[in-house]
């Protein structure tokens, strides 16, 4: 079993954990993510890792409760015990030969873009992030990418906290000022991603982004994942999830993730209506 | 007493259109009487052509006779010891081309019906067998790994821990039996039998560890570091294979792959689950083999009103086993034979709305001896269907070879390891079965496991 040892609430829907999971937490590398299932009538879902702490053996993920599953796993308190992690999955984040780069987080995404920023600062390279937020009461983990970056740009897209707009505006406002980026990494919404990706291709900049999909297995078995770039079918547990986002169909990718809405919005309401959430196992 | 017919035993089977709408057992197995019965077509003859026609070598007439005797318990314990997965094998293995093919009742009327017997074997072991404590056998302090929890590894494990190694099994999804628990339908084989099969081997001393990407959580080499002295990679054939025609990512299209992982090992059809599934009204299986088979039996028992195998060549080709298309016809799977999917249809919203086939015939043999499917010319038509499932094969997972140093591939890309002995290009490493050979049989993975668990022995007894 797969204890929970920290759990903290970062906004009102956006949630850390920390898990025991000693096997992940002993290779697990930026960019790199899980599958969990809560328990045994639990669906498999990947999560990227927010962190990892190998002496201890465990490994932080955050997640914002929105489907499901994520709305049983805000259930969970220290103590409790997931069913299965599994993991590192997927390929690292490539930092060979980089000196500066921007990452761009949007919303939760704001959370997974974090390890990969540390863990570019860590090894020495210069760090830009631009953290961009819906609106001030939902700004997540300020101390955290401040301590873990080179600079640190909040926006909001009201204008109640940091810089009014959105992240492609700060990005572009950084590149015009002459910020000499050998990368950006963007981690956010689908759309997010595309509009960055959209930005950067003007000034030739390549542009990593981290694709989330729907799979089974993690290991390519299923083929569940796959995703097209530049033409081309991968599949975004095996030979992701991170990839060129200026080769990305986006069209195609924000399809393939609207499968099951129908099941989903059904399912939410499943979850919260007798028990708020809890199973009752017979 | 030999008893004279010409024709097997008749299986016993829930009604095709009762079974097509539940995920119970569809053959409901031999009852005493009628194994007994059945035991007594067998000849028992000098040469056993049976036998040689078994990966396993099974010893087959003389379990026959234990049953022809009415002594159950003795055939089981004649089966066990070669074969440790003998509830499985009667249900999967194609009999028809192994141990009965080479029958000698087979030559005038239908040949005994071997696999039946076994499977009531083993079924009679699980229900009546006793309780006495499992023996260990005596350690000899040496560590195995095995690394996949399919047909090769558990029958590896289960010949390593019957000489007594350290044997620990590491299994990437959260429950054991690879292709048992994730591929085969629940209808054909009960994960019940697989589940009791692992703990047959726990008890014996075998350690499982779930939730273990070898390759990721970590590599064979650290396997070596961390005091396992040989391992065995039992991974199969992985990832799956699609044809590349316009419209495959369009949303109804899946893998039978992840189809029957979310259906089997996600138990998709019962409402306690959370897995998500497509309910399909009319679902188009791509494919002519076991696995297109099972998709569409799947298809049609979580609803779908019309389901289709779509086969490019004719009945005299398709691969899969004749019992598993005959049960298919029997429940309604609707056979488009000579039909060769071209392009899949969607809607504004990108949902599968058709596929487009164009009929085919059958020309001069190819290389695989089989006639080559021909595209008639303007022949194309639309079959109307809101999903389609790719049952073509699969390719082989890269995992183990691209994070293992000196570990050489064979030609198809698989890991390469000798047929006989399993062993690879690197040191007490050894392979066997779909990961080697690409796509196959579940008795011919375990005979890879059991060959391979051999030459672990006399290595590390030469070591």
């Amino acid at each position: 079993m797969y204890k929970i040892v920290g759990k903290r609430r970062l906004n009102s829907t956006i949630t850390w954990l920390e898990i025991e999971a000693p096997l992940v937490a002993r290779k697990a590398r930026p960019g790199q993510f899980i599958i969990l299932r809560t328990d045994e009538y639990g669906e498999r879902i990947p999560l990227t890792m927010a962190g990892h702490n190998a002496e201890k053996g465990t490994i932080d993920i955050i997640y914002q409760a929105v489907g499901k599953t994520t709305l049983l796993l805000d259930q969970f308190e220290v103590g409790d015990a997931l069913a299965d992690v599994v993991g590192p999955l997927g390929k690292p984040t490539e930092m060979e030969g980089l000196k500066r780069v921007a990452v761009v987080g949007g919303g939760t995404g704001n959370a997974l873009a974090y390890p990969i920023a540390k863990g570019m600062h860590d090894a020495g390279i210069e760090v830009d992030m631009i953290a961009g937020f819906q609106t001030k009461d939902v700004v997540i983990l300020e101390e955290e990418f401040r301590a873990g970056t080179t600079n640190l740009y909040i926006t909001t897209d009201d204008g109640s906290y940091g810089e009014k707009g959105f992240t492609t505006d700060k990005l572009k406002a950084l590149i015009e000022a002459g910020n000499p980026y050998d990368e950006v990494v963007a981690v956010g919404p689908p759309v997010m991603m595309k509009f960055v990706c959209q930005l950067t291709k003007k000034y030739g900049i390549k542009t990593v982004v981290s694709l989330t999909a729907y799979m089974v297995d993690g290991t390519g078995m299923c083929g569940g994942c796959r995703v097209v770039i530049g033409g081309e079918n991968k599949f975004a547990c095996v030979d992701g999830p991170e990839f060129d986002g200026q080769l990305v169909d986006w069209d195609e990718l924000i399809q393939r993730n609207s499968f099951y809405k129908e099941q989903e919005k059904e399912d939410i309401t499943h979850v919260c209506r007798l028990t708020g959430g809890v199973r009752y196992y017979a | 007493m030999l008893n004279l017919a010409k024709e097997k035993n008749p299986m016993p089977e829930q009604d095709p259109m009762v079974r097509n709408k539940n995920f119970k057992e569809v053959s409901t197995g031999y009852t005493e009487d009628m194994a007994v019965n059945e035991a007594m077509r067998c000849l028992q003859c000098r040469k056993k052509p049976c036998t040689t026609g078994c990966p396993v070598r099974v010893r087959i007439p003389e379990f026959i006779a234990k049953i022809a005797e009415g002594e159950f318990e003795e055939a089981y314990q004649i089966i066990s010891t070669t074969s440790s997965l003998p509830a499985i094998c009667g249900r999967v293995c194609p009999q028809e081309n192994q141990c009965e093919g080479r029958c000698s009742q087979g030559t005038k009327g239908e040949p005994v019906a071997i696999g039946r017997l076994e499977r009531f074997a083993a079924d009679w072991h699980r229900e009546h067998g006793t309780d006495e404590s499992v023996e260990r056998a005596e350690g000899n302090g040496h560590k195995v790994a095995v690394v996949g929890s399919g047909p090769a590894g558990l029958a590896c494990a289960g010949d390593l821990i019957a000489k007594g190694y350290d044997v620990t099994v590491f299994e990437s999804l959260h429950k054991e039996g690879g292709v048992l628990a994730y591929g085969i339908p629940e209808f054909r084989l009960p994960k019940a039998i697989v589940s009791a099969e692992v703990s047959a081997l726990q008890e014996k001393g075998v350690e499982f560890v779930n939730n273990a990407v070898i390759g990721m959580s970590m590599t064979v080499d650290e396997l070596f570091e961390d005091g396992y002295e040989a391992v065995f990679v039992g991974t199969g054939a992985g990832l799956p294979q699609f044809m590349n025609i316009p419209g495959e990512n369009l949303l109804g299209v899946y893998s039978a792959n992840e189809y029957l992982t979310r259906i089997n090992l996600m138990k998709a059809y019962k409402p306690e689950y959370d897995t998500p599934i497509q309910i399909a009204k009319r679902v188009a299986v791509i494919g002519g083999g076991n696995v297109a088979m099972d998709a569409a039996r799947c298809a049609k028992r979580m609803g779908a009103e019309e389901v289709y195998i779509v086969y490019r060549r004719s009945m005299d080709e398709i691969p899969a086993r004749k019992e598993e298309i005959h049960h298919a016809i029997e429940e309604g799977i609707i056979f488009r034979l000579l039909t060769n999917p071209v392009a899949i249809k969607g809607t504004e919203e990108a949902y599968v709305c058709g596929l487009e086939c164009v009929e085919m015939e059958l020309g001069e043999p190819d290389a695989s001896g089989r006639r080559r499917p021909v595209e008639k010319k303007g022949s194309n038509f639309i079959l109307d269907v809101d999903a389609v499932i790719m049952a073509i094969g699969t390719r082989l997972n890269k995992l183990i070879l691209e994070t293992t140093e000196d570990l050489e591939p064979n030609k198809k890309g698989g890991i390469g390891a000798d047929e006989k002995t399993g062993a690879t290009s690197h040191k007490g490493i050894f392979a066997g079965g779909d990961a080697v050979t690409g796509a196959a049989t579940v008795i011919l993975a375990m005979g890879a496991g059991k060959n391979a668990a051999d030459s672990i022995d006399q290595y590390l007894e030469a070591n």
